[in-house]
């Protein structure tokens, strides 16, 4: 193994055939000088939860909040839709690797500074992730799993941090560049490890300038930001609009410019029709799935019968074809980004439970599974959040799923903030929609999502499954690409056909239609990369 | 003089007790046009209601993907939605959701304030300045944004939309009957009534509550149709009932919006039946107020 680890890592050999970022305005956009000034007023579907970005898993933390931070490395803000190509934000220049692929040693930029004017040193990016990989008791740590192979990470000097890993792995860098691994200051976290939940202070190209609750949050440019000439533009308002008409309204109306989430194939339609040449519309598959997750400490969900038969229940292939009409999702998968070589074909999706090309024989089993675990009758209650897209739409589907093999299914909509108690400190739910939306693709890492709940900070299905965590272990510690792909698919098997932990429904498209003016925006597989709109500007 | 207006008093009663009921229609249409209307509309909807399922032609609740947006036809005469569900029979069983949370809230809310409007002009004292605060601060929002509150509060779901609505009307309807209870309470009958040494529950149930059923009366046909509004307005803005549950302000949400130029019938059909329910409570209330109201009959 070589410091190029991550980049002889399986996932470069198809780097480019990923399908991804297939952008109708964007492609081919030749190089236009930036223009500095003006505000960008973008809309957000929801609030964030809290604005600690460790803790969180939603766009509406990172949409808002993350032109407030820095971080470590970073995916290509020109190159978003690579899987491998990652650059430094607070680093002076990417490492090779040391000690047979253990070590990594991060030069960090001098000079930086925190909005309140206190020195960024290599102390607080150690505060930052030890606080990301060993959590406290009591503090939520989203992805702390990512870094499974790390061992520790010190400050050799201040502008020095090193990691060392327990063993050489391809997964690291990628977690490294997660955009939410905000650098937070050590001083505030000794202070209270909780301080970034309630509060916002970063090193990033924008200052927070104020937070109107239900309404908007807005930054203004940090003169003192350490990227030359950036940013471009003199703030942003991200303004929160839960409906989803009016966020199409608002950018019809020039309220707003964009919304860096994704719209419906018929928003873009009709924003393109009444907009012609205003709108620019960028297109791309989407690293985020949408979930089912039955809670198994509540009965009979505890029973792998009952969650078999819940996922047997569910027609997606007929699914795909027609709610990729009216919502933002579109292709059927496994566990892995569709397309990533990583990711089951249609062959090897087809002999899992709930992807039989013959539904009637899989209802029918459906039935049996329910019969034989004396659960025909069941009535349950769908937990879901109070986002239009795609999840009320999925959850009233999913629903009409369930009635097919004679379930009596309601449906719960909470907001953001309510949904994700409910999952984490409530759990008081017996089936949720979930999702698992990644930044970086990379499946090694992003399955993480499906491990034990005492590994994970994100399987809200309180489970423990001790195989399931060995197989991702032997995963994420393997360096032949055949033998990845072969853990895979038995940790696919287990985890969506043996034990039902999760049920997946569709993966996501995304459509970002927005106003021609806003420059320097590239669309990624992810909605959670390249948000920190340093590099934005506006045209006009 | 007393003599004889109890006299005339009887014999109305009585020719009243002799008209077979439609003449008394015929005679509530001829002098209540606008009412009768009202309450056609009001008795047409209760039927729609609770022959829902008789009368729906499909599932409200079951997808059928190939007939999406479908434009009113001979097959769906509303058209269909963004799920392929028929939106006649969505309309129809939406009906039953409308008129449970109206009904519901409407007497619930109407007969608590009932009672804590009569106690607190019969016991008046601390007792009616304290209570009067209290519904002084309740009224000072607007119904819907007290609503709003209680159903941020309790969570989304149709019981928690009858409390949300249920607890904004109780003090609109106990300072309206608390106002015509503080007369009730002069009245020397009711001295008599202390004189007597009943207590209070019989003096305030049986000698005062049903003094002041005309206000309350009033006040419950009033709140139906204002009922039927919260909750289509709770649904629209996704804290009312929830998907699947066939609802109309449910129904001009989401989809509704979105397709509002494609496949405007969504929005329409809906629209119309919150529209026409609400108007016909409303006539209907205008009604039963001008026949319960001594001034306004006199008239």
């Amino acid at each position: 193994m070589t410091g190029r680890l991550w980049k002889t890592a399986p996932r470069l050999a198809v780097a480019a055939g990923l399908g991804v970022a297939v952008a109708f305005g964007a492609a081919g956009a030749v190089a236009e000088t930036p223009k500095k000034g003006g505000v960008l007023k973008y809309v957000v579907p929801a609030e964030p939860p809290s604005f600690d970005g460790h803790r969180e898993t939603t766009f509406a933390l990172i949409h808002p909040i993350a032109p407030f931070y820095s971080v470590l490395i970073r995916v290509n803000p020109d190159n978003p839709g690579s899987p491998t190509d990652f650059v430094c934000d607070l680093c002076t220049e990417m490492p090779q690797a040391s000690d047979d692929g253990k070590k990594y040693t991060f030069a960090l930029r001098k000079g930086v500074t925190f909005h309140d004017g206190s020195a960024l040193t290599a102390q607080d990016v150690v505060a930052t992730f030890e606080k990301i990989i060993n959590p406290p008791e009591g503090v939520a740590s989203a992805r702390k799993a990512f870094f499974v192979m790390v061992e520790k990470v010190s400050a050799a000097d201040d502008h020095t941090v090193v990691f060392d890993l327990k063993y050489p792995s391809g997964a690291f860098i990628p977690a490294l560049a997660n955009p939410y691994n905000f650098i937070y200051a050590k001083a505030k976290l000794d202070q209270d490890i909780h301080w970034y939940e309630k509060n916002v202070m970063g090193s990033g190209p924008f200052v927070f300038k104020e937070r109107q609750p239900g309404a908007l949050i807005s930054g203004e440019r940090n003169a003192d930001y350490y990227h030359e000439g950036k940013p471009y533009l003199d703030g942003f308002e991200a303004i929160f609009a839960k409906k989803q008409s009016l966020r199409v309204q608002a950018i019809r109306g020039g309220r707003a410019a964009i919304e860096f989430r994704g719209f419906p194939p018929k928003s873009r339609d009709d924003l393109k029709k009444a907009l012609g040449d205003d709108i620019t519309v960028q297109e791309s598959d989407w690293n985020c799935v949408l979930l089912a997750t039955p809670n198994q400490k509540v009965k009979p969900f505890d029973d792998p019968r009952v969650r078999r038969a819940l996922s047997l229940a569910i027609d997606r292939w007929g699914g795909s074809k027609y709610l990729s009409e009216i919502a933002i999702v579109k292709t059927v998968g496994g566990v892995a980004f569709p397309g990533h070589p990583l990711a089951a074909t249609r062959e090897e999706l087809e002999q899992i439970a709930g992807y039989w090309p013959d539904l009637e024989k899989s209802r029918a089993e459906a039935k049996r599974l329910l019969a034989e675990a004396g659960a025909s009758n069941l009535k349950f209650t769908v937990n879901n959040r109070a986002v239009d897209q795609p999840y009320k739409i999925v959850g009233t589907w999913l629903i009409d799923q369930w009635k097919q093999i004679g379930l009596e299914v309601e449906q719960r909509v909470q907001p953001t903030g309510p949904f994700y108690a409910t999952l984490r400190q409530k759990k008081d739910f017996d089936v949720s929609i979930d999702f698992n939306c990644q930044a970086v693709v990379n499946p090694l890492l992003d399955v993480s999502k499906f491990i034990s709940g005492n590994r994970s900070g994100n399987s809200y299905g309180g489970y423990e499954d001790p195989e399931v965590d060995k197989m991702f272990d032997a995963m994420n510690r393997a360096a032949d690409p055949a033998e990845q792909r072969k853990l895979m698919r038995a940790f696919e098997q287990r985890v969506l056909n043996d034990q039902v932990h999760s049920m997946i429904t569709l993966w996501w498209y995304r459509i970002i239609p927005h106003r021609s003016e806003v420059k320097g925006w590239k669309i990624s597989p992810s909605h959670y990369l390249n948000q920190d709109l340093s590099g934005v500007w506006l045209d006009g | 003089m007393t003599v004889s207006q109890i006299e005339v008093g009887a014999e109305v009663e009585d020719l009243v007790q002799r008209a077979p009921w439609p003449v008394l229609l015929m005679d509530m249409i001829r002098r209540k046009p606008l009412g009768a209307a009202g309450a056609f509309i009001v008795v047409f909807f209760i039927l729609i209601a609770a022959f829902a399922n008789v009368i729906a032609p499909y599932d409200p609740t079951a997808n059928a993907f190939d007939r999406m947006h479908m434009a009113p036809g001979a097959e769906h005469w509303f058209g269909t939605d963004q799920f392929g569900r028929d939106l006649m029979s969505r309309l129809i069983y939406g009906a039953r959701t409308a008129l449970f949370v109206g009904f519901v809230a409407a007497f619930v809310g109407s007969t608590l304030g009932l009672v804590l409007g009569v106690a607190s002009a019969y016991f008046g004292g601390l007792f009616d300045l304290v209570l009067q605060r209290i519904m002084d601060v309740f009224m000072a929002f607007p119904l819907i944004i007290m609503a709003l509150a209680v159903v941020a509060i309790l969570g989304s779901g149709i019981q928690n939309v009858i409390i949300a609505i249920t607890i904004p009307f109780i003090p609109h309807c106990a300072r309206v009957v608390r106002s015509s209870a503080l007369s009730v309470r002069e009245i020397p009958y009711i001295d008599a009534a202390r004189a007597c040494g009943f207590g209070h529950s019989r003096i305030i149930l049986r000698h005062m509550v049903p003094n002041v059923m005309a206000p309350y009366l009033i006040m419950l046909t009033a709140f139906v149709g204002q009922a039927i509004l919260l909750e289509a307005s709770l649904s629209y803005l996704g804290l009312g009932v929830q998907e699947p549950t066939p609802a109309w302000g449910l129904m001009l949400q989401g989809g509704a919006e979105e397709y509002a130029e494609s496949a405007p019938w969504i929005a329409i059909f809906p629209g119309l039946a919150i529209t026409l329910a609400v108007f016909a409570f409303n006539l209907f209330g205008d009604a039963v107020r001008d026949a319960l109201d001594p001034k306004l009959r006199s008239q």
